[in-house]
């Protein structure tokens, strides 16, 4: 990094060019007509800092080696993330980034880790500030990195949904902390590599059991909030490697990130500690295993899809309510191709979106921006929910917890004070569904037994593939 | 305090503002481009681990800024060709109207 002074000046200078660029690129990124453009000029950005960096390994002078190895990594890491963000599926792209940045905290862990060790090989005692910053870096980027794996466990359907919550692991969480705590005061006294080793291992640990008891409908927010606690992670990098880019930076993406987690959470109307602690989801379903026979108990009413049809194209007005069970069957292209056939009857057709259907918010704008569904079509909740008492038929696909009208009465439930979609004001409801399973939140939905709801029991794609060629046939 | 660390904290202080500033209003259909798009962003960690891997004078600091650099470039490339698909599907096509 010691190059000669107008050298030095120069990669400084090109640093913060690419420290605009990213500040550029992410006020761009919260406008949807210049959002991709500000995603291109991060990446510009980005290649300015690439080009910088390593051109001060290259510079004279530069007493630096491993050319041939830094080459070779970034190569591979390319190669595998370029190939697989192009090949995963846009209804898989929650997880995709939960691995993403997964990634990014492991690496700001093994360079604190590094960093660290090579302070302390030098013989001398490492000064405060790198000490301080390694072991922020390790710990925040460890539980990054373990915590994304298990919400990508979790949204993969490999780790189970539920919040897994019991008193061992709540005592388990409390011991971690205090070592955690003890650990880094035996370091900054000067304690040396092994309980920096310990460091990671319990911070490593400790990702996994904060997230292992959050329920899977709360995996947007977790995403976001350790994907500002990544960027904090490389800000703290930044401090050890006496880097601006890597600072501006991790800290940008720190705080954006955490305005974001706060945004999402506001969209529930739950507290972040609430979504972290309270354990939503983890009781048991309050119907039976599911299945359209489960709930016997309760009356509901069936329509098949000849019906469903034929109210639909006799109607004015549909509005179509899109959830997560919309993107796992991958029918928001059969769905575009109901609402172009209702549209050609002249019934007027919408979209409702609520702020957190699907995984992410924003999840459901993008498949069914991805399915060529004109934007015009697509309503925020604040947009729409006084729509619904004029509206004759709210055709809910795959929607669960965010039409349910418990959170406007029930003090009880856990999703009570939610901002939902007043989806029971229509004059009909049809609820595209596979079963009577509760959705993520694990809490039975009192919309199904409305006696204006009619159950339309089938995967979505399919359901929604019959209803088209049945008007197609009545046409 | 070293002159080199006041001028640090000065940049973390701002940069922090200006995070929470430039994306105050961003409407919520691009809540997640916005989470892919930082997410991409820290990806610059990569850097970190190449001044790591250059430094690296043992083969165990060596192997660990190797690794670094590989998870970093995954989150780097991977991250903006994710956000570049979704927001890709962003723009306006013409649609048939009635």
């Amino acid at each position: 990094m010691e190059s000669t002074g107008a050298l030095s000046t120069l990669f400084h200078l090109s640093y913060l060019v690419s420290a605009i660029l990213f500040i550029v690129g992410l006020k761009f990124l919260s406008s949807p007509a210049k959002a991709r453009r500000g995603n291109q000029l991060a990446a510009l950005g980005m290649t300015v800092a690439g080009i910088t960096t390593l051109a001060s390994l290259w510079a004279p002078g530069a007493q630096l080696h491993n050319h041939g190895l830094i080459l070779i990594a970034i190569a591979i890491g390319a190669v595998l993330g370029t190939w697989g963000a192009r090949r995963v599926r846009m209804t898989d792209m929650p997880q995709m980034v939960a691995w993403l940045n997964g990634c990014g905290g492991v690496a700001a862990a093994l360079i604190s880790t590094a960093e660290f060790l090579q302070a302390s090989a030098r013989g001398h005692t490492p000064d405060a500030t790198t000490v301080a910053s390694t072991m922020f870096g390790t710990i925040i980027g460890s539980i990054s990195f373990t915590g994304s794996l298990v919400a990508f466990g979790k949204l993969q359907g490999i780790i189970s949904e539920r919040a897994i919550t019991s008193t061992f692991q709540k005592i388990l969480n409390g011991v971690l902390f205090v070592a955690i705590l003890a650990l880094v005061s035996a370091i900054a006294l000067g304690g040396g590599a092994p309980p920096f080793y310990a460091l990671l291992g319990v911070s490593l640990v400790f990702g996994v059991l904060m997230v292992i008891p959050i329920g899977g409908a709360d995996m947007p927010v977790v995403i976001s909030l350790l994907n500002s606690f990544t960027g904090l992670a490389v800000a703290a990098t930044g401090f050890v490697l006496a880097n601006n880019a890597l600072i501006i930076s991790g800290t940008l993406v720190g705080a954006s990130g955490t305005l974001l987690t706060m945004l999402m959470c506001k969209a529930m109307n739950r507290p972040l500690t609430n979504v972290l602690f309270a354990g939503v989801g983890g009781g048991a379903p309050a119907t039976g295993g599911g299945g359209p026979g489960a709930a016997a108990a309760k009356p509901i009413r069936d329509i098949g899809v000849e019906d469903a049809a034929v109210l639909l194209s006799n109607v004015q007005s549909v509005i179509i309510v899109p959830g997560y069970g919309m993107a796992v069957a991958q029918a928001q292209h059969a769905a575009r191709e109901l609402a172009d056939m209702l549209a050609k009857r002249g019934v007027a057709v919408k979209y409702a979106i609520h702020p957190v259907a699907g995984r992410m918010p924003g999840h459901m704008n993008v498949l069914l921006a991805e399915a060529n569904v004109p934007y015009d079509q697509l309503f925020d909740l604040e947009q729409i929910n006084a729509d619904f008492e004029h509206n004759d038929v709210a055709l809910v696909v795959g929607a669960n917890d965010v039409v349910n009208p418990a959170a406007r009465h029930d003090k009880q439930s856990p999703i009570y004070g939610m901002p939902i979609l007043d989806v029971d004001r229509s004059r009909h409801i049809i609820i595209i569904k596979r079963s009577l399973k509760p959705g993520f939140a694990g809490i039975d939905n009192e919309l199904y037994y409305d006696p204006k709801t009619m159950m339309l029991f089938g995967d979505a794609k399919a359901v929604l593939s019959k209803l088209v060629e049945e008007m197609k046939r009545a046409a | 305090m070293s002159p080199t660390l006041l001028a640090e904290i000065y940049v973390f202080a701002l940069a922090v503002f200006v995070g929470f500033e430039v994306i105050s209003k961003v409407p919520v259909v691009l809540h997640t481009p916005l989470m892919s798009g930082t997410n991409a962003i820290h990806g610059i960690v990569m850097l970190g681990g190449v001044l790591v891997l250059a430094t690296a004078d043992s083969s165990l600091l060596a192997a660990l800024g190797f690794l670094a650099v590989v998870f970093g470039a995954m989150n780097l490339f991977g991250g903006f060709v994710v956000t570049d698909r979704m927001l890709e599907m962003f723009k306006k096509k013409p649609h048939v109207k009635r």
